[in-house]
């Protein structure tokens, strides 16, 4: 477990630093932890499990829009759990459901915890239909035809600082239009 | 989208690093201070015999409080941005004001006065602190709470009160140059109660908007 979480503290300071692998990396190894636990808050509020996937995806957003507020310094671990504890209580209580969740959920999910059931996540997509074109444009040739900037750049006919200005500009609104749903 | 694709995109965007919460608080604060420095010249201006109160150490004194109050309330909103901070450790930042203020007010007790102690307290210009400091204090409150919501504070009202200190202190310095009352009995009380009404508006809008 400490093991895990000094090596997520490294790939964070290598993403800080301009790591792009890195990054994604750590991405991916901490998705299946926020995801035992999303379904861990959502049990025991009653709800659906299957249900995680959506709020996995807003933890990942806010992880990616506040990682300025991370001192390098400190373990990355308490700094992610934090977050994710804000997002899965916000999930909940727009579930209409009041619940503590404990801050040891996230630090105590063992990663082999058999991966179970779980619904495609809807609310990103739906939000993203309500972007403005270029941003949705640009949003989906990255993530779903998994095109590079300079691919991107090159298919809509913009400069590649166009593209990441698109890129950004439309996570942060998907992620405030979450917030206000 | 998918989890997956989610990801990628994210990666993606690791080129755009965001500036430090501390920055954008600042630059939001140097933002609003023209408007309440206006409203401040505007309506009271600094009073006529600054330079002979200068000398007078009470007067000074409460530049310290204020200055104090605002500074530490700066320190603690920018701790409390982070998520995983608690007040824990950090919360007798405040306790340094208050602790200038009870100094002071030992103080001047012990040194004879020519006024009696509630004349003292109660002043000439209560209602005026009570209306200038929340008013001067509101355009900062306002760019502190912008500044914060940079930040990803896990307990927005508390957050948003710090937010009313820390405004409420920056006013109330401009304030105490006007204000004739210079006890530290006044300033006990009257800018306690405007500081505490400002920080109440603070919790408000902070449960509000500096939800992440």
């Amino acid at each position: 477990m400490r093991e895990r979480e000094d090596e997520w503290t490294g790939l964070m300071r290598s993403a800080i630093s301009g790591d792009d692998a890195a990054y994604h990396r750590l991405l991916k190894a901490v998705t299946p932890v926020l995801r035992a636990a999303a379904r861990r808050g959502l049990a025991r509020a009653g709800q659906p499990v299957d249900q995680s996937e959506d709020i996995v995806q807003d933890i990942l957003l806010a992880v990616h829009l506040k990682r300025h507020t991370w001192d390098a310094n400190a373990p990355f671990a308490p700094w992610l759990f934090a977050i994710a504890r804000n997002k899965l209580i916000d999930a909940l209580r727009r579930r209409g459901r009041r619940v503590f969740v404990n801050i040891d959920d996230f630090a105590e999910v063992i990663p082999s915890e058999p991966a179970a059931e779980t619904a495609p996540a809807s609310e990103i997509a739906a939000q993203l239909q309500t972007l403005p074109a270029r941003q949705r444009e640009v949003l989906q040739s990255i993530a779903v035809e998994a095109a590079s900037i300079k691919d991107t750049a090159a298919k809509f006919a913009m400069s590649e600082g166009a593209v990441r200005v698109a890129l950004h500009r439309g996570l942060a609104s998907l992620t405030a239009k979450l917030r206000e749903q | 989208m998918e989890t997956d694709q989610l990801i990628r995109t994210l990666a993606a965007d690791n080129t755009h690093q965001a500036r430090p919460v501390g920055v954008v608080l600042a630059l939001a604060l140097l933002a609003a201070a023209p408007v309440s420095l206006a409203i401040f010249f505007a309506g009271l201006g600094v009073r006529p015999d600054v330079m002979t109160a200068m000398h007078n150490p009470f007067f000074d004194l409460k530049f310290a409080v204020t200055l104090a109050l605002a500074i530490s309330a700066i320190t603690l909103s920018l701790h409390l941005s982070r998520p995983e901070a608690s007040l824990r450790g950090w919360a007798w930042l405040l306790l340094i004001p208050a602790g200038l203020l009870v100094g002071g007010i030992a103080t001047e007790m012990m040194l004879p006065q020519r006024l009696p102690m509630m004349t003292r307290m109660v002043g000439s210009n209560s209602r005026v602190c009570l209306t200038a400091i929340p008013l001067i204090s509101l355009p900062l409150l306002a760019a502190a709470l912008l500044g914060l919501r940079h930040g990803a504070p896990s307990r927005p009202a508390v957050t948003g009160a710090i937010a009313g200190l820390l405004s409420a202190g920056l006013a109330a310095t401009l304030y105490a140059s006007h204000c004739t009352d210079d006890s530290p009995l006044f300033v006990a009380a009257w800018y306690t109660l405007a500081a505490a009404l400002v920080t109440a508006i603070g919790a408000l809008a902070g449960s509000r908007v500096l939800r992440f």
